[in-house]
C-alpha cells in the first residue's frame, strides 16, 4: 500500500505497532499494519464492519491470545517493548493496558466490588485505601453523584449507559496507562453516548485513548488521529481533521461520506 | 400470486392435534408422578395403624420378624443413608467441581473431547457392577488399610457412591461454568487477572447455584442408590457408628426384606412407608435442584 497514506503523529509515541499480521487459522483478518500511537491523544479506528478493528485493539492487549488459532506476526512496542516478546507478564501488560467492551460487562457484583475487583486481585490493600480507590475512580467516570448512596447494590441493576461508566471506573482503578475501547457506546443510548465522548475527551489529559467505533461523527467528535482500516487493511492514518477533510485515499472518502460500509 | 390465508381446515386440525398429543405426554410424566405417590402412600397408611408415627420415625430398632415384640424404627437406616450420602459427596463434590473447572477452563478441546464422554461412560455403569468394584477391590483394600476383619463398611458404601454422583456433579456443573458469559471472562482478564483468579472469583461464584444443585442433584442420586449400597456396606442393623463399621440404608433394607415379607402384613406396609420417605426425600432434593437451576439461568440472562 502506499505508505504516504501512513502519517506519523507528532508528539511522544506510546504505541509502535510494525508490520503487524494476525490470523485466525487460514484467515489472514489484519494485514502488515504498521502505525505509531501518540501519547496523550485519543486515536480512532474507523472502518466497516468486519475489517479488524476489533482484533487490531485486542491485539494491543494481547486479549487475541483467548483465541486458539490466533497468530500474530510483527511486533508491538508500549513504551519501547515489544509486548509480544516471550518474557512478557500479562497481568502487568493488561493492568498498564486497560479496556473496556463493546457491551457493558459488569461483574454480577457491588458497584464497589466491581471497581474494587482490579485492585483485589493485586496486591492487598487496606479498606480505606479501597474506598478511596473506589470514589476516586467512581467520579473520574462522572457516575459518583449517581450512586455514591448505594455503592453495594449490584451493578446489574444499573442501566446501560451507567454500566458502561461503571466499567471505565473500573478500568481506571487499577491505574492503567492506555486504555482501549471496543466500540464502548454501540450498545447504550444518546445521552449516555454523550456522556461517554465528553469522558474520553477528558481522559486524554492523563491517559492514552485507542477507540474502535463505527460511528464516523463519533470518530470525528472524539479523537485526535484517525486510522481507517478496510478489509485487514490501514488505508489511512492521520490527523482526524485531515481525515474527514482531505482524506488522501479515494477509498477513505467514500467511507466517510457514505457511499460504503 | 402468494396467498396468506389458511389452506383449509386440515392445516388446523393438525397443529391441534400435535399440540394435543405434547401436551398429553407432558401430563402423564405427572400423572405416573402423582400415581406413585398415591400407591406408596396407600400402601404405607396400614402401617400406622400398629405402629405410632412416632415410633417409625424416631426409634433406631428395627426388628419386624420378632416373635415377641416386632420392632419398626427407621432412624438407624435413616441415619446410615444419611450418613453414606454424606460420605459420597463430600468425595465427590470437591473432586466433581475440580474437574468441571479443569474441563470448562484448562482443558484443551482435544481432552474435553476424550474426558467428556469417558466421564458420561461412567453415569452408564450398572450399579450391580459397581458393587462387584466394591466387594472385589475397594472393600478389600479398605480392610487393609485400616486393619478390619471385612471392608463392607459404610465407608466403601461412600466411595462407590461417590463414583455414581460424579458424572451428574461433573456435568451440570461444568454446564453452569460454561454458561458464565465470555464477557465476564474478559472483564476479568483485561483488568489483569490470571486464569485461576478470574475461575475463583468471577466463573464459580457466577456459576455457584448451579454447582449448588448439581451436588443437589448428585445427592438425589446416592440417597435412592441401592443396589450398590446393598452390595458395599455389610447391612448391619444396628445404629451406625462410624464410616468403618457396617451400615444399612433404607434402600437396601427395602431391597432385602421385601422379597420375603408376607403380603398385607404390617411389615410389608411399614416397607412402603420406608419408601414413601425415600420418595419425600428424594422429591425435595431434586425439587430445591431444580429451583436453583432455574434461578441461576435467570440470574445469567
Amino acid at each position: 500500500m502506499e505508505s504516504s497514506y501512513i502519517a506519523i503523529p507528532e508528539g511522544q509515541p506510546k504505541i509502535q505497532v510494525e508490520n503487524l499480521s494476525l490470523s485466525y487459522g487460514p484467515k489472514l483478518v489484519l494485514k502488515n499494519i504498521s502505525l505509531v500511537i501518540p501519547e496523550h491523544r485519543v486515536t480512532a479506528i474507523i472502518g466497516p464492519s468486519g475489517c479488524g478493528k476489533s482484533s487490531l485493539v485486542r491485539v494491543l492487549n494481547r486479549m487475541n491470545d483467548l483465541i486458539p488459532e490466533a497468530r500474530v506476526e510483527g511486533r508491538v512496542l508500549i513504551d519501547g517493548e515489544n509486548i509480544y516478546d516471550r518474557d512478557v507478564d500479562l497481568v502487568a501488560l493488561r493492568k498498564k493496558v486497560g479496556m473496556v467492551f463493546q457491551k457493558p460487562n459488569p461483574f454480577p457484583k457491588s458497584i464497589f466490588d466491581n471497581i474494587a475487583y482490579g485492585l483485589k486481585i493485586g496486591n492487598h490493600r487496606s479498606r480505606s485505601e479501597l474506598e478511596q480507590i473506589v470514589e476516586r475512580s467512581l467520579r473520574q467516570a462522572a457516575l459518583w453523584d449517581e450512586v455514591k448512596d448505594r455503592l453495594h447494590q449490584n451493578a446489574l441493576k444499573l442501566s446501560g449507559g451507567q454500566q458502561q461508566r461503571l466499567c471505565i471506573a473500573r478500568a481506571l482503578a487499577v491505574e492503567p496507562e492506555i486504555i482501549l475501547f471496543d466500540e464502548p457506546c454501540s450498545a447504550i443510548d444518546p445521552i449516555a453516548t454523550a456522556k461517554v465522548e465528553e469522558l474520553i475527551h477528558q481522559l486524554k489529559k492523563d491517559y492514552t485513548v485507542v477507540i474502535v467505533t463505527h460511528n464516523m461523527q463519533q470518530a470525528a467528535r472524539v479523537s485526535d488521529y484517525t486510522a481507517f482500516l478496510w478489509l485487514g487493511e490501514l488505508l489511512e492514518y492521520d490527523r482526524t481533521e485531515k481525515i474527514f477533510t482531505n482524506p488522501a485515499n479515494k477509498m477513505t472518502e467514500n467511507y466517510i461520506t457514505g457511499r460504503f460500509g | 400470486m402468494g396467498t396468506v390465508k389458511k389452506k383449509g381446515v386440515l392445516g388446523d386440525l393438525k397443529e391441534s392435534l400435535i399440540q394435543k398429543i405434547f401436551q398429553t405426554s407432558g401430563l402423564l410424566a405427572i400423572i405416573v408422578l402423582l400415581g406413585i405417590f398415591a400407591l406408596l402412600l396407600y400402601t404405607a397408611i396400614p402401617a400406622f395403624r400398629e405402629v405410632s408415627l412416632k415410633e417409625f420415625l424416631t426409634s433406631t430398632r428395627w426388628d419386624p420378624t420378632s416373635p415377641e415384640k416386632p420392632e419398626f424404627g427407621l432412624l438407624s437406616m435413616l441415619a446410615s443413608t444419611i450418613m453414606v450420602t454424606i460420605g459420597a459427596l463430600l468425595i465427590a463434590f470437591p473432586v466433581g467441581v475440580a474437574v468441571a473447572a479443569y474441563l470448562s477452563d484448562v482443558a484443551s478441546p482435544r481432552v474435553r473431547e476424550i474426558v467428556k464422554p469417558v466421564v458420561e461412560l461412567l453415569a452408564a455403569i450398572p450399579s450391580v457392577v459397581v458393587g462387584f468394584i466394591g466387594i472385589t477391590l475397594v472393600g478389600p483394600m479398605i480392610a487393609k488399610i485400616f486393619n478390619l476383619s471385612h471392608g463392607l463398611t459404610a465407608l466403601n458404601g461412600s466411595l462407590l457412591l461417590a463414583i455414581m454422583a460424579l458424572p451428574t456433579i461433573i456435568s451440570i456443573s461444568e454446564d453452569s461454568l460454561n454458561a458464565v458469559p465470555i464477557s465476564f471472562v474478559e472483564a476479568s482478564l483485561a483488568l489483569g487477572a490470571n486464569r485461576w483468579q478470574t475461575l475463583v472469583r468471577v466463573k464459580v461464584p457466577a456459576a455457584l447455584s448451579g454447582i449448588i444443585a448439581s451436588l443437589m442433584l448428585g445427592m438425589g442420586r446416592a440417597i435412592g442408590e441401592t443396589m450398590t449400597v446393598l452390595m458395599a456396606t455389610g447391612n448391619a442393623r444396628a445404629f451406625p457408628q462410624g464410616f468403618l463399621q457396617s451400615a444399612r440404608t433404607l434402600t437396601a433394607n427395602i431391597a432385602i426384606e421385601l422379597g420375603e415379607v408376607p403380603y398385607y402384613t404390617t411389615h410389608y406396609y411399614a416397607l412402603f412407608a420406608i419408601g414413601l420417605v425415600l420418595f419425600i426425600m428424594t422429591f425435595f432434593v431434586n425439587l430445591t435442584a431444580d429451583v436453583i437451576l432455574e434461578k441461576q439461568k435467570r440470574k445469567l440472562q
